[in-house]
């Protein structure tokens, strides 16, 4: 089985970090994420970058209404996520509209990732 | 992070939230700081074995209101805050269910008058900083004295000094209207800027001291882009930010020597600070409303996003420079188009844009430093020694002096007839 470990934290303390203490945060978790690459139960794992960078893509209506911001709803649930390779914003919300043309209704909030994790190859 | 630290980092990042309720309940900015401390001082007795409240803005912002600080300027003075149609009469330490999470937006012209109580414009921009450091940063009086290289003393009658002048604006208090409001908008987004061009503009002998203005700037600029999400300028000027505080790694060598930006080491750049810098600009240029930070976030996103110096896209920023010339026409944005121009159809072209423009900017260091790099390419030597001997004298900074030498020893050595230029130079 796989699972997805959602990360939650107030931004405002995250960001108010100092870059030294940021790169302590992130040391700690590179040696577990290399033990856990080790015992190849690793997968992709991603740092978004802050809220203040997401975009708003609401495909309950036709055509879907671009946002600033992130997602701020509560009556929808998170029920999954891509990570796509695009050179600019208009073209992931190209993707994004295309994805929302097939399965419309709720929203996808659009996060640029900051830090990448690749992880273990499976098998 | 031990625990001080953690409540620390806690309690700093509540503080303009917080603080800009407060301001607008006790509508006086001594009273309003008094209260917050006094919550402070509680979350550090409770904290630790309660744990910390869901939202700790919330949670300050009640037990300051409650903290008995001027009672009857309170009772005279009180206005409704958007919570208060919740009861809050029984405040423990614990959070209380009843209260909403803190919508920023709910609060975005509170936070907003904040940032621009500091902005007054009576204000010199060396005191807007330093109240801006003060009320909304929370940095104490020490740690901007430092930033400024003036005793402690000195920075608390300046701070108090300014908050008197600002305390008489009382009409700040009243709910801003649209036009109004983006007024507040352009004179807090100045005010960002110069937080940050204080810590970033700093020698590196100061760079310590002023370092933490330029990360302060940065979560102001933040802050300004929660309350204003769809606001392409706030948008830029966060991103501008971002992209000249990447460079922040490679500007100085071991000696403490300003590096140009074109021969900076670019695999010293903070790359996630460039992403999320890259990411605002895309973000604000979608919304077709371009403005100054806009433009100049875009500059430095091509810097950005050029892997080498001679990779840089330079016929695009002339482009970006004369947008910005047209939205804010200034001799210094010429001077920077121009060097643009150098790169990009060759020094002819530049020299001929700025020559006009020596009235306006005779005392300009980067106006003879770019006049003397021009001659020079053109082959007009004994003049371009003379723009760099001019530069040299108005440098700010020795590095920006021995940057100058060295351009100077980069010319063919001088056809010596007799020295008028070396001469007047060596008076000046």
């Amino acid at each position: 089985m796989q699972y997805a470990i959602l990360c939650y934290h107030d931004e405002k303390v995250v960001c108010a970090w100092s870059k030294e203490e940021d790169d302590a945060v992130m040391a700690k978790l590179a040696v577990v994420h290399q033990r856990l690459a080790q015992e190849g139960k690793l997968g992709p794992a991603a740092r978004l970058l802050p809220t203040t960078a997401a975009t708003t893509l609401r495909k309950d209506r036709e055509p879907p209404l671009v946002l600033d911001g992130p997602f701020a709803e509560t009556k929808e649930q998170l029920l999954g996520f891509y990570i796509v390779e695009a050179a600019s914003l208009e073209e992931v919300l190209e993707i994004s509209r295309e994805l929302a043309a097939a399965n419309p209704g709720g929203a996808y909030e659009i996060r640029p990732v900051g830090h990448f994790v690749d992880g273990s190859k499976p098998g | 992070m031990s625990n001080a630290d953690w409540m620390g980092t806690v309690l700093m990042s509540a503080r303009p939230t917080a603080m800009a309720a407060l301001v607008r309940y006790f509508r006086d900015l001594d009273a309003a700081e008094e209260a917050f401390q006094e919550a402070c001082l509680r979350a550090l007795r409770t904290w630790p074995g309660n744990g910390p409240p869901r939202d700790p803005a919330a949670w300050l912002i009640m037990v300051a209101r409650n903290s008995g600080i001027d009672h009857a300027r309170r009772a005279r003075r009180h206005v409704a805050l958007p919570d208060d149609d919740v009861a809050i009469s029984d405040v423990s330490d614990q959070e209380v269910p009843a209260v909403e999470r803190i919508d920023a937006a709910d609060y975005r012209d509170d936070i907003l008058r904040l940032m621009f109580i500091c902005c007054h414009p009576e204000l010199p921009a060396t005191q807007q900083i330093a109240l801006a450091l003060r009320i909304v940063s929370g940095l104490s009086v020490a740690q901007i004295a430092r930033a400024f290289l003036v005793s402690e003393a000195a920075m608390e009658q300046r701070i108090t000094r300014a908050k008197a002048r600002v305390a008489k604006a009382a009409r700040t208090f009243e709910t801003p209207g649209a036009v109004e409001r983006s007024e507040r908008l352009a004179a807090v987004a100045a005010m960002v800027y110069l937080v940050f061009n204080e810590g970033y503009s700093a020698p590196h002998a100061d760079a310590a001291d002023k370092g933490p203005l330029a990360d302060e700037a940065i979560r102001l600029a933040r802050l300004l882009l929660q309350i204003f999400p769809a606001e392409p300028e706030a948008m830029g000027l966060t991103a501008l930010l971002l992209l000249q505080h990447a460079r922040a790694p490679a500007r100085f060598d071991a000696a403490g020597e300003a590096i140009l930006l074109a021969d900076q080491d670019r695999r010293l750049w903070r790359q996630s600070l460039i992403a999320e810098g890259l990411a605002l600009v895309d973000k604000a240029m979608r919304h077709r409303r371009p403005g100054p930070y806009q433009i100049q976030s875009a500059i430095a996103a091509l810097h950005a996003r050029a892997e080498t110096a001679d990779a840089t896209d330079w016929p695009q920023i002339e482009l970006l420079y004369g947008a910005l010339e047209r939205v804010s026409p200034s001799p210094v944005v010429t001077l920077n188009r121009a060097v643009a121009v150098a790169k990009a159809r060759g020094p002819a072209a530049a020299l001929e844009m700025i020559e006009p423009l020596a009235p306006s900017l005779s005392n300009y260091f980067y106006f003879h430093g770019a006049m003397g790099s021009f001659l020079a390419d053109v082959g007009r030597l004994m003049e371009a020694r003379e723009a760099f001997n001019r530069a040299i004298a108005l440098a700010h900074s020795p590095a920006e002096a021995s940057h100058i030498r060295r351009e100077l020893d980069r010319l063919a050595p001088p056809q010596r007839k007799p020295g008028k230029v070396t001469i007047k130079n060596k008076s000046g």
